[in-house]
């Protein structure tokens, strides 16, 4: 299926809101809240990010695809969480609802297991929203 | 379906570019990254095998101004041409919102250029999207190979193979030497964007 939810101002007001309370307000670098087509949502950072989001989103959109039919080939229907460390900066993926993502750019100053607690909060906030 | 942003009054529109392999289209689309340099603010965004050939696709993104108050934010995305990733093709052409076909004037790609098309429109009615529906341009690329000596289609077969009940816009091009390069993405943005405008009232 193909669909991109059509969101009002007041909508993506309220979600940014909510990132920026449980995300960015923790120390994140910066959320991207995307689709599966590639396109950005809401974007907001901690001010200091100057990363290419459009260029990250497409890539983010292409990995989570191919990263999904990886899980269908071992039986899996897909994985719903993806984490990449680097040595300084890492991108943590999750799935919101069906076709969107929420991508969080942290580095070292924010441990993982806080950081996953708070995107599943996050997550919870704006599946009412939408 | 293109994404409209209404707090940034922003639209992002996808075009991809999709033809069989080692037609031209990452050709195209550095051209294009050459040529308008300037208006192009990121770096295009390619993932190729070893062999140079595009495993997962490229990527270019670009403003191209107001319409209606919203600004408008292209994004120029290839296929892998190579049979064997078409698990990839479709994935790319999720939310697509128009095509460039980009066909090889070779005489010795003419049955590839016809499965090409053919798939595009398979792929696309898994998203029940409709290829007489969507905004298209044709590009028959390659025709400077003629001045090689080699054997390339002539315009009149290839419209009857690929456009014939299509009727999509179509150009000559050779996407190596730029020739209407620019006229190809110019057109198929022109059609997109004409087919938002609706929405964007």
């Amino acid at each position: 299926m193909d669909f991109t939810i059509d969101f009002t101002k007041e909508q993506i007001e309220s979600i940014e809101d909510v990132l920026q309370q449980e995300l960015i307000d923790l120390g994140v670098q910066s959320v991207i809240l995307m689709d599966l087509a590639g396109n950005v949502i809401v974007n907001l950072d901690n001010g200091h990010a100057n990363h290419d989001v459009f260029s990250l989103a497409a890539l983010a959109a292409g990995n989570y695809g191919a990263v999904s039919a990886m899980a269908n080939i071992i039986g899996e229907q897909e994985f719903s969480l993806l984490f990449h460390k680097g040595e300084k900066e890492s991108i943590h993926f999750s799935k919101v609802v069906e076709d969107l993502l929420l991508l969080t750019i942290f580095n070292r100053d924010v441990s993982l297991g806080f950081l996953r607690l708070k995107v599943a909060e996050a997550i919870k906030r704006i599946q009412t929203l939408i | 379906m293109a994404l409209i942003n209404p707090k940034k009054r922003e639209v992002q529109v996808k075009i991809v570019y999709y033809g069989p392999g080692r037609g031209g289209k990452t050709t195209n689309l550095e051209y294009i990254n050459r040529k308008f340099k300037k208006r192009i603010l990121n770096e295009m965004v390619t993932v190729k095998t070893y062999g140079d050939r595009t495993l997962f696709f490229d990527f270019l993104p670009f403003d191209i101004g107001e319409i209606k108050g919203h600004s408008i934010k292209i994004q120029l995305y290839t296929v892998p041409g190579q049979v064997k990733y078409n698990a990839t093709r479709r994935l790319v052409l999720r939310g697509v919102d128009g095509i460039v076909f980009v066909a090889d004037s070779m005489d010795l790609r003419r049955e590839m250029n016809i499965r090409s098309l053919q798939n595009l429109k398979e792929n696309l009615e898994t998203f029940n999207k409709n290829i007489f529906n969507i905004p298209l341009v044709m590009q028959y690329n390659k025709r400077d190979l003629a001045d090689e000596g080699i054997p390339i289609l002539s315009e009149e077969i290839l419209q009857k193979d690929l456009n014939s009940r299509l009727n999509a816009p179509y150009f000559p091009a050779s996407a190596i030497r730029g020739d209407n390069v620019a006229a190809t993405m110019k057109k198929i943005i022109a059609l997109t964007v004409s087919s938002l405008r609706k929405k964007l009232q």
